[in-house]
């Protein structure tokens, strides 16, 4: 598609000429894919709303209607947002998801971060743990085989990313030290973490460790979970950072050599705010693959918010509108995905227009 | 640590220095002094070992034999040591090698305040006093990528500088440059030179050898061939590949 570069201009016949039918297999895959969308929208359109069984119903009324039953998430949102915690009690994950989403939307100002963001965050954490196990304040006990939903979800993805980005960081230095110890140990670490599968970290966590730790002694399943996720992600946002690593000039660590930097602070002041800033997407990437990811402590039997949709629809009156929970936590886990992936465009924007302007 | 060679007035001591590259002989038994306040300009043919030459002065490359004195510290794998003259000898680099995430003054107190210890205001005050020096204050807020390449290696120049150092090593700091550019560099270098400061500099600038260098060192593989004041080294070359090297670069 090696068209001359036409000049710009301006209006919606140009822009289309441009862009769809600028040649004529463009012009065919135009038309093809205008066909499918006139197809597939209107059933979709009468599946999804017009048809639809909107706010409270019956499944009677749903099983005679022809769209969706959104009647289902009507009668079992909480369920599938909170999963086993007790019904009465649900206030209390609904805070901590608040304060979670207010705590990640403060991070996102790139001004705020340093030293005091931290120390919030480690509030912010405590005073969600303490709300989730209660105990305290008059408020019930609810052991964490019972959490679930949304809030787990997020809390596994958050303290995730919290512990193996700073990890990876210290991994993708080893793997390029002088020291042949801790070069090969950094190595062996990520390539055997890289070299199975998430399911099978979880299962060894959930099953194996037990096996291997004294009788009386008990890791809590949650944690175990959590380690197993940290453990993995770090090994792949390592090699991400390494990327990064990789791409800062020889002549910037000789100049920072030169001045009489240390190398922690060389690292710190040069090196990995470089690096940083150029492997952010694919530490995104990687961050979006945690997220959704997470669904798979449902194997170790921790209800996430895929396994609390599925023990959501098990109610036999609702089971056959599966799909409506399948698309209803395909959304959420959308939102935040893109969320994401703009958030990293954003960063990248700003790093980028900090070096050059 | 060794005793220090030589008397108190010597920067730099170099005394049967080897080093290899594999089976390439690079530095190959190199002995000079350099007294304090000396201008050395190193010149040589590409790959004659110049600037590893320099840059063992402040370990960015390791000798493998001989000894390395410099200002009283001799250098060997003791990381104390290798610090301690690193803090005291600045440099400049062919690629300017500026921080391209901070702006210029960042560039400049980064440095004073991590590695002196500097309080902050104190250290972007000595950053202004720098520039100014090199003639560009009005750039402190600027990205090194917004400025042209004698503006950026005026800015490594006062980066270094801002270290306070008692030597200067310059690895080629024209040879990247612009034509039109080259001169607004070489007027802060001599500058320096007439402040009083230690300097060695590998360059094919040849006036500026002329005007400001105490010695002329001509290096050929690996070796030193000829050392002599600029005078003597122009006027009359001893050795016969002096004189062909100077009429290889002087001829256009």
């Amino acid at each position: 598609m090696a068209a001359a570069p036409a000049p710009p201009r301006l209006g919606a016949v140009a822009w289309l000429r441009a862009n769809l039918f600028s040649n004529w297999s463009n012009t065919v895959l135009t038309l093809l894919g205008l066909f499918l969308l006139v197809r597939a929208l209107p059933p979709l359109f009468d599946w999804g709303v017009a048809h639809a069984v909107w706010g409270a119903a019956d499944p009677d009324v749903c099983k005679a209607a022809s769209g969706a039953c959104w009647a289902m998430i009507h009668e079992k949102y909480r369920l599938i947002l909170f999963g086993r915690y007790p019904y009465a009690e649900q206030w209390r994950p609904l805070l901590g998801l608040v304060l979670l989403v207010v705590m990640i939307g403060l991070s996102c100002n790139r001004n705020a971060w340093g030293l005091r963001l931290a120390e919030a965050w480690g509030a912010a954490l405590a005073a969600w743990l303490l709300l989730m196990w209660g105990g305290v304040a008059g408020l019930t006990f609810v052991p964490n085989n019972l959490w679930g939903g949304l809030p787990l979800t997020l809390i596994l993805t958050v303290i995730g990313l919290a512990i193996a980005f700073p990890l990876s960081i210290f991994l993708a230095l080893g793997r390029r030290s002088r020291m042949p110890v801790i070069r090969i140990l950094c190595r062996v670490y990520i390539e055997l973490i890289r070299g199975v599968p998430l399911i099978s970290l979880l299962f060894m966590a959930s099953f194996m460790l037990p096996l291997f730790l004294p009788t009386g002694v008990s890791i809590d399943e949650v944690l175990r979970a959590q380690v197993a996720i940290i453990l993995f992600s770090a090994a792949y946002l390592a090699e991400a950072v390494r990327g990064g690593l990789q791409a800062i000039p020889k002549g910037q660590h000789e100049a920072a050599h030169a001045l009489g930097l240390s190398y922690w602070q060389a690292q710190r002041k040069i090196i990995l705010p470089q690096a940083i800033a150029v492997a952010i997407p694919a530490i995104v990437n990687i961050f979006i693959g945690l997220f959704k990811d997470t669904s798979l402590v449902a194997i170790v039997s921790l209800t996430d918010l895929l396994l609390a949709m599925r023990q959501a629809i098990a109610d036999p009156q609702w089971r056959r509108f599966f799909v409506e929970g399948y698309v209803f936590i395909a959304l959420i886990y959308f939102v935040v995905c893109f969320f994401m992936s703009k958030y990293s465009q954003y960063l990248e924007t700003q790093f980028r227009s900090g070096q050059q302007r | 640590m060794a005793a220090s060679a030589a008397s108190a007035g010597t920067m730099v001591h170099m005394q049967g220095l080897h080093k290899w590259y594999g089976q390439l002989h690079v530095l190959n038994d190199i002995n000079m002094d350099v007294a304090r306040g000396e201008r050395v300009v190193i010149c040589g043919p590409s790959g004659s070992g110049k600037s590893t030459l320099i840059r063992c002065i402040n370990r960015l490359e390791e000798h493998q034999q001989g000894r390395l004195t410099v200002d009283g510290v001799e250098l060997t794998n003791d990381l104390k040591n290798i610090d301690a003259v690193r803090r005291e000898v600045g440099m400049v680099f062919q690629h300017f090698n500026l921080f391209p995430h901070l702006t210029v003054l960042e560039n400049c107190t980064l440095s004073p305040i991590w590695v002196r210890g500097r309080p902050r205001r104190d250290a972007e005050e000595l950053a202004m006093q720098y520039l100014e020096r090199v003639r560009i204050p009005e750039q402190a807020g600027k990205y090194p990528g917004q400025l042209s390449g004698g503006q950026q290696q005026r800015v490594a120049i006062a980066r270094s500088l801002c270290m306070q150092p008692n030597i200067m090593l310059f690895d080629e700091p024209t040879s990247a440059l612009d034509p039109e550019t080259i001169s607004e560099v070489l007027d802060v270098m001599i500058d320096l030179a007439e402040s009083g400061m230690t300097m060695l500099c590998v360059t094919h600038e040849m006036g500026f050898a002329r005007q400001v260098a105490n010695r002329v060192v001509f290096m050929d593989a690996g070796e030193i061939i000829e050392a002599s004041p600029p005078e003597m080294f122009f006027n009359h070359p001893q050795s016969e590949r002096t004189r062909l090297f100077l009429s290889q670069i002087l001829s256009h």
